[in-house]
């Protein structure tokens, strides 16, 4: 007798907010596109039971500066451009980027704070160079962030960038500025779904629209806490679409930045044999904590190093065949 | 599905006999409930009875055991979709495939590459766990060969996988009766394979690549002729395709108690893709989503490490998070004029501030403090994290031997306990670090 399988779906109640970042023209802004992100009425890629409008988007990390920090598998990968944001960006768009995530440093090359007019060159140049939305992301130190974003959000006003890290010590700094200006923000927790769903309230009575607030639930890299970070994405994407509103932000991960961080994608000397290659395991680091928060709900993948970018490409374009 | 004690005990001799060692059959049902007690132990259980229980208590997902001995390793049995929601149990078995067709050098060095792999990670050793051979020749005494020198130079359980019943019971032969995986039966061989894998004792995968029905058929057949250690392989070759194939059996066997579908899976990576950056990343797709046996084309170590370390991630214990063990660890070669910082032995914690102390360049010693693995703030909330455990762990790991200085650096969160950690720590110097590991290094710039 031949069995039917019945395929089990599940009926989910709430949908994924879409977010566009960046403004044309007609928009008010000078983005020769927008990207949106969001949208989904099922958990990731399983087209048999809800709809994925948008896929997800790779965004690509530049800096303000030599990132004297970087791995040497990076630098080499990027050459020269590293060195000026505005050539960065126009390598970052050729190589497919959706986004381009500018990273402010903080400091100057002589280890100088960085400075709000500086900032907003910046931003301006980086403008003039590419056309794709930006995400701008401070230096991760509240008092500079807030210094630094406010002048980025004020020189950039009306193009829609995402501004970042958006927190719950510095958030009335940072969604006055996207208020003022028309801007995003990237509202991050860390690694909780209270209190990201609380970033989100306390962002909403600000009167910022959840159309223009992307969710960043801090990444742990593979082997650094990714499990903690991949379990809270499930866990949020779960409870919107079981209808939580205050949890039905797109997501980002900073998957480069966290990944190429860790001792082992930066080392090669003095470490296990078993450890390989450095180059290969650097960016294979990437790719695999890449892939695994693709599948636990990522909207916005930022990532840094050309093999990284072409392979997570290809795999979103396969996941959503 | 679990049954409730009462559900159980309607179905025993209710006559309190307690030949079973419990005084009422109701008591021995809510042990059984419990799982804390074999249905054996009752010997006037009906036949029917043992059917209707043995059903019950079987788990969604079958455990299947591959190869033998220390060897040996097990998948299935999982119980739930999402690890958040427990845990996932049974890790899925690493496996690396090489073909009949290779020259024997070539098989021997992926074999030694692969059998001696083992890397370790916050103490625990990581190592693949079995070698696929392929009779890519068609020819079974070729493949009974290759399966014999393979098996010369690895105790590793074994995946032996043709079209072929008889190449399978040739090499099965030379397999020394380590109770391998044979791929695969199909509608067309189904019948010839079950005896095979009978006779050898070994578990078998079904293959179908027409859709969940004829795999589902296929299984119930293979029951009823037997077989019962079944692994599956759905037949796609397609990421998102996979995605959706291996979250519905998953779905089938645990919410609806599916039974056809109640067994592990087998996935082949590197026929997902052509390259080797797509390679790892199928894989990385069936360790976090549902893979019980991963068969992968390449070898090497600088992509082993990581997808290792995944693996390990994904099957941690949500509710018992990894803790590290309590000393003093170094970062980049400290010296005796280096600083030291100290924080709790709770995984997260020691993973951000060590990432932070790696990224920063400058040398420093971290003294993890034993903390029953908590984080600083809950740590120091629940007392676990104070100036007697701070003041402890530096005498028991001899910091002050190790420097020229006296001086110990605090987490920012808990600055309240300098006053207190300065009476039990006579002659030190306690400095408040920063709050969030993030600052670490621009901390560790200025510090002096």
């Amino acid at each position: 007798m031949p069995v039917t399988v019945e395929i089990p779906t599940e009926r989910w109640t709430g949908e994924i907010r879409e977010v566009t970042l960046g403004a044309t023209a007609d928009e008010g802004g000078t983005r020769t596109k927008t990207v949106t992100v969001g949208g989904q009425s099922t958990l990731p890629f399983l087209h048999f039971e809800g709809e994925t409008p948008n896929p997800p988007v790779i965004g690509i990390e530049i800096q303000d500066g030599y990132p004297a920090d970087w791995s040497s598998a990076l630098l080499a990968a990027w050459g020269d451009v590293v060195n000026d944001p505005a050539a960065w960006a126009q390598k970052a768009e050729e190589m497919g980027a959706d986004v381009i995530v500018l990273k402010l440093r903080g400091t100057d090359k002589e280890g100088n704070p960085t400075t709000a007019a500086q900032a907003a060159a910046t931003i301006k140049a980086v403008l003039g160079a590419t056309g794709l939305p930006i995400v701008a992301k401070g230096p991760g130190q509240a008092e500079a962030d807030n210094e630094l974003l406010v002048a980025v959000a004020e020189a950039a006003s009306g193009e829609r960038l995402a501004l970042g890290l958006c927190e719950d010590k510095n958030y009335r700094t940072i969604v006055a500025g996207a208020l003022a200006h028309d801007h995003l923000v990237v509202a991050s927790s860390p690694i909780d779904v209270n209190l990201a769903k609380q970033l989100n309230i306390l962002i909403s009575d600000m009167r910022l629209p959840l159309e223009r607030v992307l969710m960043d639930p801090t990444t742990g890299a593979l082997g650094y806490g990714l499990e903690y970070t991949y379990s809270v994405m499930e866990r949020l994407r779960i409870a919107a679409l079981t209808g939580d509103g205050m949890t039905q932000q797109p997501m980002i991960c900073f998957v480069g930045e966290e990944s190429w961080r860790q001792k082992e994608s930066r080392t090669a000397e003095g470490v296990p044999e078993e450890w390989g290659d450095l180059e290969k395991r650097g960016i294979t680091w990437e790719i695999v904590t890449a892939t695994s928060l693709l599948e636990s709900g990522a909207d916005i993948l930022v990532l840094r190093h050309p093999k990284t970018i072409a392979a997570m490409r290809e795999t979103i374009d396969k996941l959503m065949a | 599905m679990a049954m409730s004690g009462l559900q159980i005990y309607k179905l025993l001799p209710k006559t309190n006999c307690k030949d079973c060692g419990f005084p009422t059959c109701l008591a021995f049902a809510m042990k059984l409930a419990a799982k804390q007690v074999e249905l054996d132990a009752c010997p006037h259980v009906s036949d029917e009875a043992k059917e209707a229980l043995s059903a019950a208590s079987a788990p969604p997902i079958r455990l299947i055991k591959i190869g033998s001995g220390d060897q040996e390793f097990q998948v299935g049995n999982e119980t739930v979709m999402f690890r958040h929601e427990k845990t996932f149990y049974n890790q899925p078995g690493l496996t690396i495939r090489v073909k009949d067709t290779e020259d024997a050098g070539s098989i021997a060095a992926k074999l030694d590459a692969v059998s001696n792999y083992c890397v370790e990670r916050v103490g625990i050793d990581m190592t693949f766990n079995a070698i696929a051979i392929e009779n890519t020749s068609g020819d079974a005494s070729t493949f009974a060969d290759a399966v014999e020198a393979v098996r010369a130079k690895t105790k590793l359980p074994l995946v032996l996988m043709s079209a072929d019943p008889d190449a399978l019971k040739a090499a099965l032969a030379k397999e020394g009766g380590h109770k391998p995986l044979l791929y695969a039966a199909t509608t067309e061989n189904w019948e010839v394979m079950a005896e095979v894998a009978k006779a050898g004792a070994a578990s078998l995968v079904v293959h179908s690549s027409n859709g969940l029905d004829e795999l589902a058929d296929l299984t119930s057949k293979l029951n009823d002729a037997g077989v019962e250690n079944l692994v599956l392989d759905p037949g796609s070759r397609d990421l998102a395709q996979s995605l959706a194939q291996l979250t519905q059996i998953r779905r089938l066997a645990l919410k609806q108690n599916f039974k056809p579908l109640g067994y592990p899976l087998i996935t082949f990576p590197g026929e997902v893709a052509d390259t080797e950056e797509g390679e790892i990343i199928a894989a990385t797709q069936y360790i976090a989503k549902y893979a019980g046996v991963i068969v992968m084309d390449r070898f090497d170590p600088a992509v082993a490490y990581p997808l290792l370390t995944l693996r390990l991630n994904i099957y941690t214990d949500p509710q018992k998070p990894i803790s590290v063990d309590p000393g003093i660890y170094e970062f980049n070669n400290p010296t005796a004029d280096s600083p030291l910082l100290t924080t709790t032995n709770f995984s997260l914690t020691y993973f951000s501030v060590a990432g932070e102390l790696d990224g920063a360049g400058t040398p420093a010693w971290l003294l993890i403090c034993e903390a029953e693995g908590m984080s600083v703030l809950t740590a120091w909330a629940a007392g676990k994290f104070d100036a007697e455990t701070i003041a402890k762990a530096v005498k028991t790991y001899g910091a002050g031997d190790k420097l020229n200085h006296k001086k110990i650096t605090l987490p920012g969160h808990v600055a309240v306990l300098s006053g207190e950690l300065e009476e039990e720590l006579p002659g030190w110097e306690i400095q408040v670090g920063p709050r969030e590991a993030v600052d670490i290094p621009a901390y560790l710039k200025n510090w002096s």
